[in-house]
């Protein structure tokens, strides 16, 4: 028979953590369902078991994670761990799979906390073996893996700064930063600098990075321009111009970042509300002050529905929790205005430093707009000037650009090509990012095997 | 542990996952496309990207999702298509 | 004299595409990219076995355009350079119950009574079809194998439409909302949400579900419905299924395709339920398909006539404006570009299409 609780929380980052505890705490029956086999989400990801030299590595930012990671156990909120989504409905029935068996639970109010995801960034040569994206190579520290020697990091943005902070520590000193960013954008963001030193710890902490890097003497190459990853099967160097001079720098290995964005996958498949946030370059969930979505029984809180980070995704986990709790009735209004007038003023305080961040480190224009010989989806390796040819036919939006070229129908379904499709087909046609619109995300949200799917008896679990 | 990656015999510690294990042995290009050949490995080692697909026990699957097992057996998946080709 | 085309899927697109080889001047109007588009979600089959098997007129035509199909590629291709994966060395149909099976084979062979013979098809039992198609499992009991049909890259041909269209100087307006269609005898007015009109001498309307919105003002009833289908892709696999069926079929690009449902909603969403049965049929046909990853599903609607088969009507209130329908745009794809033309244009070589009148629908 099929599980049923008060709210299903899908992802146990901090969002997904956060408001599992305050959820119970507030008298809901909770289950958090997260891919990963402990808690943490990708930023604490494997807190729990990591070693004291990984904890070294990873800074006290990281460490920070064990105390989301104890609420969540202490809460009584049921962690249904390994366990991969693949199918949600509005009206709350959950699907996945856990162990190659397919299982469904329901609840009455859904908390999607799916976190982010790397913004795209097709450049040519992104796809050769050896290219990863800078999260990968945080995935691997926390995983207590071997990471590569020499890679030279690419792109831009404070992220890229702490792990080849983090890089050195571990022994693992980056060949090369390769900054897309200019000085111009810092110019930019000089208005916002103000607001920003409300939010201080942001900016120090990213001074004592930059510090860091320096004195490890890695090379830093600033205004990147025509970046391209090369190699014959694996990837062997890495061709740039830095302020239009040309370098070319040997390596197996590239580290890509600019930016993370909204994991929108559940959000979109739910066909739920969406806008494009031009300071975010990416499309953005809405949700009101109590982090509640277009549907009313469906909450996003954290990365997934706009960026804040960590702190803000906890911050706001928390706040869904009870915007929730009393939605269900569980609490009164007053408690609820009590409890989330704070925390409000606190993710505030939080978010202070972000337009400053967003505006100085922008996303490369390079991968914003990719010559046409790029490809920009991995999965059907559609290139950017498919795209271009696919707009000229009339396409004029991201899913009639999908039925010409296949672009998004990969295993991947548009996770790091459907940003681009839309940001190329706005450029073509001149109309906004909103007007252009997303792909649509179609069940299963991850594959599933035929047999899986015909195994599982729906009917005889629903109660 | 110790795993198969198609004939080569590998090992890796416990806890790692078939990505970070073959990574950790040197190898980055784990497939072939199906679409053009091309050679591919992990990219976001977060079960996002599909890059890192793998074959176990003839399922396809994320290298980078599956905990490494004592005695797994990984190969590669190389789904290149010739249409139409009439099957032996 | 400017024909406008109202609706930009495969129905629309190839019937203008027929007119522009006929030199005349067209403009295709089409809408959004979130509309409801069955030209997107299509199973992609040129299928004769079983159509008509209670209207042979309605056999004889998707016939007639089955066998203009392989031209029709053909000259796709030269136009545009594109190879629409068209291919029709028969397909065949599985069973996993006999009385199905028993049922299928007395109404083909009712049609093969009908056209004196000239129905080729062959029912298979088990033994029989595993030599043909060696993957099937145990459960199924048999087939039906005809050399009539055939599948295409349904997304291709869309595209090659969309591109030769554009290349013989027809004009595609899409992203457009038509908000008005004024008509009169050999003059109508298009106009769009963003206050543009578009003006021309003749009408086709081919604008799917949509069509039931402008109808009326232009003299049709326009009765048509969704009808949904959800269907099933799976992850890239070597070529292993030559013959295409109405359920099961390779694509071009590796994936096995599995559908089609039928729901009487006009919900374009998938469901549990009928994902699970289109996966369960799917391993029975090919126990091998157990251990293969599902990667997409989807919900497409059918524009469905209340007998489910076309229409074709010409306006009986202004003159020079046509209504087209159908469910099987893709079979019907060469018809269309090939013989509708000569209907539209009233030329005395048109097709006889009065048995496909809405007028049937008013007895």
């Amino acid at each position: 028979m099929t599980v049923a609780f008060d709210i299903a929380i899908l992802g146990a980052g901090p969002a997904g953590m956060a408001a599992a505890a305050r959820a119970t705490q507030l008298g809901a029956s909770v289950v958090v369902l997260d891919e990963q086999a402990s808690p943490g989400g990708q930023i604490y990801r494997n807190v729990d078991q990591a070693s004291a030299a990984q904890h070294r590595i990873l800074g006290p930012d990281y460490s920070h994670g064990h105390s989301l990671t104890q609420a969540l156990r202490k809460s009584g909120a049921v962690h249904c761990a390994g366990a991969t989504v693949w199918d949600v409905s509005r009206d709350g029935l959950v699907t996945y799979s856990k162990g190659g068996q397919p299982a469904q639970i329901r609840a009455k109010h859904l908390i999607l906390a799916t976190g982010a995801t790397e913004r795209p960034m097709p450049l040519p040569g992104w796809t050769l073996p050896g290219a990863m994206t800078a999260g990968a190579a945080q995935i691997l520290l926390k995983s207590g893996a071997l990471v590569a020697r020499d890679p030279v990091l690419i792109g831009s943005g404070p992220l890229l700064y702490l792990l080849a902070a983090q890089m050195i520590t571990a022994g693992r000193k980056p060949r090369a930063m390769i900054e897309t960013q200019s000085r111009s954008d810092m110019w930019a963001a000089r208005h916002d600098l103000p607001g920003a030193l409300r939010g201080w710890r942001y900016l120090a902490k990213g001074a004592g990075l930059l510090t860091k890097i320096m004195a490890a003497g890695i090379p830093r190459y600033t205004a990147a321009r025509e970046i391209a990853l090369e190699g014959a099967d694996t990837l062997t160097s890495v061709r740039f111009t830095s302020h239009g001079k040309p370098h070319e720098i040997a390596t197996k290995t590239a580290l890509l970042h600019h930016g993370v964005v909204p994991n929108t996958q559940i959000s979109r498949a739910l066909r739920l509300e969406h806008a494009y946030d031009q300071s975010q370059r990416c499309f953005v969930p809405q949700v009101d002050g109590l982090c509640l979505s277009s549907e009313p029984n469906i909450s996003i809180a954290g990365d997934g529905a706009g960026i804040g980070g960590a702190k803000v995704a906890a911050l706001s986990g928390e706040i869904a929790a009870f915007g929730a709790a009393s939605r269900l009735g569980l609490i009164t209004p007053q408690t609820q205005q009590a409890g989330v007038a704070p925390l409000q003023r606190k993710r505030q305080h939080e978010l202070h430093a972000r337009p400053f961040l967003d505006r100085a480190y922008p996303p490369a224009t390079q991968s914003l707009s990719p010559a046409d010989t790029t490809l920009i989806c991995r999965c059907e390796e559609v290139t950017a000037g498919d795209i271009r040819r696919f707009a000229k036919l009339g396409c004029k939006g991201p899913n009639q650009a999908k039925a010409f070229g296949r672009a998004g129908m990969g295993p991947c379904q548009g996770r790091f090509c459907g940003l681009t499709v839309t940001e190329l087909l706005a450029q073509e046609t001149g109309q906004s990012q909103d007007d252009t619109g997303a792909l649509r995300i179609r069940a299963p949200l991850k594959p599933v095997t035929l047999g899986e799917l015909a195994a599982y008896d729906a009917n005889s679990q629903e109660t | 542990m110790q795993f198969h990656f198609e004939d080569r015999r590998l090992s890796a510690p416990r806890g790692a996952t078939v990505a970070s294990a073959l990574l950790g042995a040197g190898i980055t290009a784990f497939r072939e496309t199906p679409v053009s050949g091309a050679a591919r490995g992990p990219f976001c080692l977060m079960g996002a990207c599909y890059d890192c697909l793998v074959s176990i026990n003839g399922v396809t699957v994320q290298a980078c999702m599956t905990p490494i097992e004592e005695g797994l057996q990984v190969c590669r998946v190389r789904p290149r298509l010739t249409e139409n080709e009439d099957k032996a | 004299m400017t024909t406008l085309v109202i609706g930009g899927g495969v129905v629309g697109m190839s019937v203008a595409y027929g007119l522009l080889k006929q030199g005349a001047r067209v403009t295709v109007i089409d809408g959004s990219d979130t509309d409801a588009r069955a030209s997107r979600g299509n199973f992609g089959l040129v299928w004769i076995q079983g159509k008509g098997a209670k209207a042979p007129h309605y056999a004889a035509w998707s016939r007639s355009s089955a066998k203009l199909w392989q031209g029709f590629a053909q000259d796709l291709k030269a136009v545009t350079g594109i190879d629409i994966s068209f291919s029709q060395i028969g397909g065949v149909e599985y069973f996993t119950n006999a009385d199905e099976l028993q049922q299928d084979a007395a109404d083909l062979q009712g049609l093969r009574d009908h056209f004196k013979g000239d129905y080729p098809f062959e029912v298979l039992e088990h033994s029989r079809l595993k030599q043909l198609v060696p993957e099937i499992g145990p459960k199924v009991v048999g087939g039906i194998h005809s050399p009539m049909d055939g599948h295409v890259n349904p997304l291709l041909l869309l595209r090659a439409l969309s591109a030769a269209v554009q290349h013989m100087g027809g004009r595609l307006q899409t992203g457009a909302k038509v908000t008005e269609i004024a008509g009169a005898d050999r003059a109508y007015t298009v106009t769009l949400e963003t206050g543009d009109r578009i003006e021309g001498e003749a009408l086709v309307l081919a604008a799917g579900l949509g069509s039931a919105d402008y109808g009326a003002d232009l003299g049709f009833e326009a009765p048509v419905r969704p009808q949904q289908g959800q269907v099933l892709i799976t992850e890239k696999l070597p070529f292993f299924l030559k013959y295409p069926s109405g359920r099961i079929r390779q694509v071009n690009e590796g994936g096995v395709q599995i559908g089609a449902s039928k729901a009487e909603t006009g919900a374009d969403t998938t469901d549990l339920p009928t994902l699970q049965e289109l996966a369960r049929y799917a391993v029975d046909v090919f126990p091998m398909l157990e251990h293969v990853q599902l990667v997409r599903s989807w919900a497409a609607l059918r524009v469905m006539s209340p007998d489910g088969l076309p229409i074709y009507q010409r306006s009986a209130k202004y003159a020079g404006a046509h209504f087209v329908t159908c469910h099987s745009g893709i079979t019907l794809a060469a018809a269309h570009a090939g013989l509708l033309p000569d209907w539209i244009q009233d030329r005395n070589t048109a097709p006889d299409l009065s048995l496909f009148s809405e007028s049937r629908f008013s007895v």
